[in-house]
This record gives structure tokens, sequence and C-alpha cells, in this order.
């Protein structure tokens, strides 16, 4: 029949194709799901890719919004592929992200309503400080003791979901608030609003800092003696340990950048476009960015492109639901076919198909 | 000829009627989860219907669902307006600070929030008298009850769920001045596994009718198996426990959407309105009652409903305290509306306390 070699020479048509074919192959496959749900295929499958991009009605707002979904994922997904070049398995993004939130509002809301220019650099780094805190639990118990760093990095996002809403309930909630659940609207507060940078369009310092970063991210990976290590030590820990470098500092180090860059962008999030602590604050960034720095390659550049595709998806995918009647399960299925295929052309960047003669 | 000639010069005005239509408003409704939940979006989704019913051709009603509390809602929202909406309905409380920063921006769009406090010039508000329906269930759980415990399954510590907590207890306790309340808080609105649970740990401490301030059906499915009494959450939810099923609590938003509707169409619609209706203008519908239940209770029951209706009963009416004792009502005078919209304390008689 047939079977998968493994290529011996890496092929850039393939990786170029691929993405193409899978998007084409999407095309295809959600079109007759929506057709099947009674909605035109071409008009659905132009609105998801399309008009958030380019027609008259939405881009101008929906571009800039495309950035915004985008800047949390690309941020979180920069900081997780570290670790994963290196086997150092983050997999609660989502629980630094929610920490590092809390951190920075708490600090805000500690000064309401007393105004200066140093809170909103001072919340900056509480954000990263509490996303660092909450990835460094999972590190020390690796290095102390040798516990599985996926299990204690999962469970302590439920952990830190708790702590949401304590502080949605407790400590942070407004005062003024009737009662409900849910901080101060940060907005209001000018000294710890997460500004626009360009009127109108909402971009805030998290979506310019996200861009930085994949520059950042480029030149440590490929020019930086750091990054270097982390591919050798995912690579084979054999030979990284004749570097004399102990593994351990790999651990924590993959552990701080990535708690750190998802406290960062909860900080961003909460100071931003969400504006308040409540107790739905998380909505699955944290999540979602694994997949981005997968579908990325953990390559920075394809982090960016993979974060861009993911919003264009959720942006356009919202546009479908309530202008052609489609129901949300059905743009999870497009989202989920998108990844599918993306994944699955990925087998033939590293693999060869051999037919064989009988 | 010459009618041939007519026939062909009509049909560029029949296409042309086709697709010149557009319906002169439209209007959006955004929902937390999904309207397949027999609970809170579902019945929001059958408002959406009784628009559609009541207007025809003459509205064009859409409407996203599983839309977070976050900034996606306020997204959601502004694509809704560029995309030609006049009217929005937000059908969730975390919807408010969103709803209140999109009408900033889209001052022509008229917006109605269900269950917040905020208004602007274009936003009002709407919310239920849920307390009331909570009245009457309470009442036939006070008489319902043979181990006298009556579990609580609640969702969020916030005042529209201590208040039902409160009117139930009140009224279950002048039905049976033996009655104990057990309530467990689940931190969540929608959660079937978690309401599951919760409704089976409060059956093992010996309770026997369970109430809940949660969306989905699991504490009914629970319930059936476990041969104890439950009641519908904002729809009838007699299919999912049919020997369980006691009456439900309907959330009846068909009216007041049909109402709201009609008011933006012909221009006397008004921004930072604050709506809090029950059971007398059919916000709050009170189910059918099951066969388990004795007539006389059914008979109490109803004239509790007909009284709130009418005016002449309240589900707060002195003498009540609160739970450390401290007098609250006097004889005879009822909640006035502020105490009751940020209702943070228990009444007397209620064990355990609101998470903090």
């Amino acid at each position: 029949m047939f079977k998968l070699e493994p290529r011996v020479e890496f092929s850039p048509m393939i990786s170029f194709l691929g993405p193409l074919f899978s998007i084409v192959l999407t095309m295809i496959f959600g079109g007759i799901l929506f057709f099947s749900l009674g909605v035109d295929p071409v008009a659905a499958i132009k609105m998801i890719f399309w008009d958030p991009l380019m027609s008259e009605t939405f881009a101008e707002y929906s571009r800039p919004q495309i950035l915004i979904k985008a800047a949390p994922l690309i941020l979180i997904a920069l900081g997780l592929s570290l670790g994963f070049k290196a086997n150092i398995w983050n997999i609660g993004a989502e629980g630094q992200y929610i920490m590092g939130a809390i951190f920075g509002a708490t600090f805000a809301l500690s000064l309401y309503p007393s105004e200066s220019v140093f809170i909103f650099p001072v919340m900056i780094i509480a954000g990263i400080i509490g996303g660092g805190i909450w990835a460094m639990i999972p590190a020390m118990l690796k290095v102390k003791f040798k516990v599985n760093e996926i299990l204690v990095s999962l469970m302590l996002v439920y952990v830190a979901e708790q702590i949401l809403a304590l502080a949605s309930l407790g400590f942070l909630r407004n005062p003024d608030g009737a009662g409900f659940p849910g901080s101060r609207n940060l907005n209001d507060y000018p000294s710890a609003s997460n500004l626009e940078l360009i009127n109108g369009t909402g971009i805030h310092l998290g979506v310019l800092i996200s861009l930085l970063m994949v520059i950042f991210f480029y030149i440590l990976l490929f020019r930086h003696s750091l990054g270097f290590k982390i591919k050798l030590i995912g690579h084979s820990p054999k030979a990284y340990a004749f570097s004399g470098d102990s593994p351990n500092k790999m651990v924590v180090i993959c552990l701080l950048v990535s708690g750190g860059l998802a406290g960062v962008a909860g900080l961003f999030e909460v100071a931003g476009p969400a504006g308040q602590i409540t107790i739905d604050f998380n909505v699955g960034y944290g999540f979602t960015a694994i997949i981005v720095a997968f579908l990325g390659r953990l390559n920075p550049i394809g982090i960016f492109l993979a974060g861009i595709i993911m919003a264009l998806t959720y942006v356009g995918g919202e546009l479908t639901q309530f202008m052609l009647n489609l129901p949300a399960a059905a743009i999870q299925v497009f989202q989920g076919m998108l990844l599918f295929f993306l994944l699955s052309f990925d087998l033939f960047v590293n693999y060869k198909l051999k037919f064989l003669k009988d | 000829m010459r009618n041939l000639f007519k026939l062909i010069a009509i049909i560029p005005l029949l296409v042309f009627a086709n697709i010149g239509y557009t319906a002169d408003m439209k209007v959006g409704f955004i929902y937390i989860g999904p309207p397949g939940d027999h609970g809170w979006n579902y019945q929001h989704d059958v408002g959406r219907k009784a628009v559609d019913k009541a207007f025809g051709d003459k509205v064009e009603t859409v409407f996203q669902e599983n839309v977070p509390e976050s900034a996606d809602a306020e997204r959601v929202m502004t694509q809704m307006a560029l995309s030609g909406a006049d009217m929005i309905f937000a059908t969730s409380f975390g919807y408010m600070d969103p709803v209140l920063n999109v009408a900033k921006k889209f001052p022509k769009v008229k917006f109605e929030h269900a269950t917040g406090y905020k208004t602007a010039d274009n936003v009002s508000t709407y919310s239920a008298r849920f307390y009331e329906g909570r009245s009457v269930i309470g009442h036939v759980a006070g008489k319902m009850t043979k181990s006298n415990k009556i579990g609580y399954v609640a969702s969020f510590p916030i005042p529209e769920v201590v208040r039902g907590i409160n009117s139930a207890y009140l009224a279950a306790k002048k039905a049976n001045p033996n009655v104990e309340f057990k309530v467990i808080w689940i931190f969540t609105w929608y959660d079937p596994a978690k309401e599951a649970d919760a409704a089976k740990t409060l059956i093992s401490q010996g309770a026997d009718v369970i109430m809940q301030h949660v969306d989905s059906s699991a504490i009914m499915t629970v319930a059936e198996e476990a041969g104890v009494y439950a009641f519908g959450q904002a729809s009838d939810m007699s299919e999912f426990g049919p020997n369980a099923h006691l009456t439900a609590i309907i959330n009846g938003w068909g009216p007041y959407y049909v109402k709201r509707v009609k008011q933006a169409m012909n221009g006397t619609w008004k921004g930072g309105e604050q709506t809090f209706d029950g059971i007398k203008s059919g916000m709050v519908v009170i189910g059918d009652m099951s066969d388990k239940i004795p007539d006389d209770v059914k008979k109490e029951a109803m004239a509790i409903a007909d009284g709130i209706a009418s005016g002449s009963m309240h589900s707060f009416t002195g003498p009540v305290n609160k739970q450390d004792g401290s007098p609250w009502l006097k004889a005879g005078e009822t909640a006035d509306i502020g105490t009751l919209l940020g209702m943070n304390f228990y009444v007397e008689g209620i064990e355990g306390d609101i998470p903090k």
C-alpha cells in the first residue's frame, strides 16, 4: 500500500503549500457543512475570511479588532513556545493570565482614586509578577521534587479561577456596584487605564508590545545563545548536560517567561478591552494560545500569523452567526476543521508519502 | 400582443418588489449561552420569537448565542450595530459595561439591558421580580416537604439570588414553621455537572424538596432519580422529571419585548428607564401545578400569586428581622425597592453565611 518516510531534506515548497491546501480544504468541507445547514456556503466563507478585512460596513472596525483579539494569543503563545521547544510543558497559561490581571488590578484599585503617571507602568510589572509567581509554583515543584509540571500548571488554572471569583465577590468588588460581583471599571480610572493608542480603533499598548515581542523572540531564538540552549535541551538533554548548565535553570527560565507573558497579557486585557475583574473575566486565551503556538510551529513569525488567523475566524465567525443565522457550534466545527487540516498537513512537512508495490 | 407586453413590463416590478424589500427595523439579541439550554437563554429566545410573530415582515430579528461577558460582548454588539441593528437586547447582567460603551458610540441605536443597573440616554434596563414567583413555590415547598428540609442550589451571591432565597424561605416558613433551608452556592449559572452534584449533596443531607437558582435541568433529573421534588427554573422542566416537577417559575419576556419594539417603532421608546415587573405584567409566570400537589395547597399557592398580582400581598411583608436578629420590616411594612435591589443579607431563620 503506502508508508510514511521521514523527509531527509526540508522542502520549503511543502511547508508553504501545506497551510494553503488546508485552508482550501476547510473552505470546501466547511462549505458543505454550511450548505447542509441551509446557508449559502459562498456567502458564509466570504463573511468569515473577507468581510472582517475588506467589507465596507465592518472592515474599518474589525481590522483593528482582529489585532486586539490576536494580541493576547500571540503574547501567551510566544512565551509557551520557548518551553515547548525545551520539552517543558506549561499548560496553565490561563491561570497565569488570570493572576496577572488580578495582581495588576489589585495594585491599581488599592490606590484608587489617586492619579499618577507611575500607576500604569507599575501595574504592568505587577502583571508580570502575578503571572510569574503562578508559573513558579510548578517550576519549583518540578525542580525540587520532580513533580510533573503539566499537571500542576493545569490544576493551578482552577485555583486561579477560584481566586478570581473571590476577587470579584470580595476584595475587589466595586463598593459602588450595588452588591453585584465585579471590580470597578479601570477604564473609568485614567491612571490605570490601558488607553487607546490610535483614537477610535481600540488598539492598546498590549497590541504594540505583542508585535515587538514577535521580533524580540525571533532574535532570541535564532541569534542568541539562550535560544540555542533551549533548542538543544529539547532535542537532546544529554548533549545539553555537557554544556555544564543545569537543566533546572531552563525549567525556571521557560516557566518564568511564559508565566510573565501570560500575566502581562491578562493585565493589558483587564485594564483595556475587558475593563474590570469579573467572575467570567477569562475566556480561554491561555488554552487557545497552546493551539496558536503549535499552529505557528513554535516559530515567532508563524505564531504571529496563526494568532491573526485564529482571531479572524473568531471575528468573522461572529458575523456569520447573526448575519446568516449560523449556530455558534457550526463556527466551532469550522475552526476545528481548520486546525485539523493544518496539523495533518504538517505531517507531510516532516514525512514523505511513498506508495509501495505489492 | 399588448397583454403580453404588459406582462413583460410587470415582471421587473415583481422582481424588484422582492429584492427591494427591507424590514422597517432590525432588532438584535445577544445570549450568554445556547437558546437550547431550556432555561434562561431559551426564554429570551421565546421572547425574540414573540417579536417575530407580532411584527411579521416589519421587524427582522437576529441573535448571537454564547457571547462571553467580556470584551467579546462589546465587539459583537458593535458589529450588530454596524450591520444596521436599530435596537439591541443584551440579556445577561455581565454585558452592563460593554452595553454602555457601545451605546456611547451608537447614540441612535436603542439598547435594552437585562438585570443591570446602569442606564444612559439610549440604554434602558429591565428585570423581573422573580422573588414574587419564589413566594408561590416557597409555599408549595413548605407544604410538600416531609423531612422539613428544603435544599436550595444557588449561583452567585448577588442581590437577585439572595432576594429569591429570602422570599422562598419566608413563604415556606409561613406554610410550615418547622422548615429548614440548606443553601449550596456553586458560583456558576450553567454547569449541569456542578448543579447535579450540589443537588445530590442536599438530598443526602435529607432535603426532599430542591429549589434552584441556576439554569440547567440537571437538578430536575437528579430529583427524579432520587424520588424527591423540584421546581422548573425559567421554563417548565416537567419533561426532565415528570414525577419530581411540582411547578415552575417561567420567565415571560415576550410581552415586554413586543411592547418595547413597538415603542421604538412609533417613537415613544425612552432611554434611562428601569423596568422591574413581576407576575402582574406576565414577566413572571407560574407554571402548571403537578397532580402531586394537594388541591388545597394548589389553591393557596394560586391565591398568593393572585394576591401579589393584584397588589394586596407582597413577598416581603413585616414583621421580618434580618439574620442577626436586628429588625428590618415592622409589622405590615413592605420592603422598599432600594433594599430589594441591593439585598445582601439573609432574613432571620436562614442558617449559614452569604459567601463574601
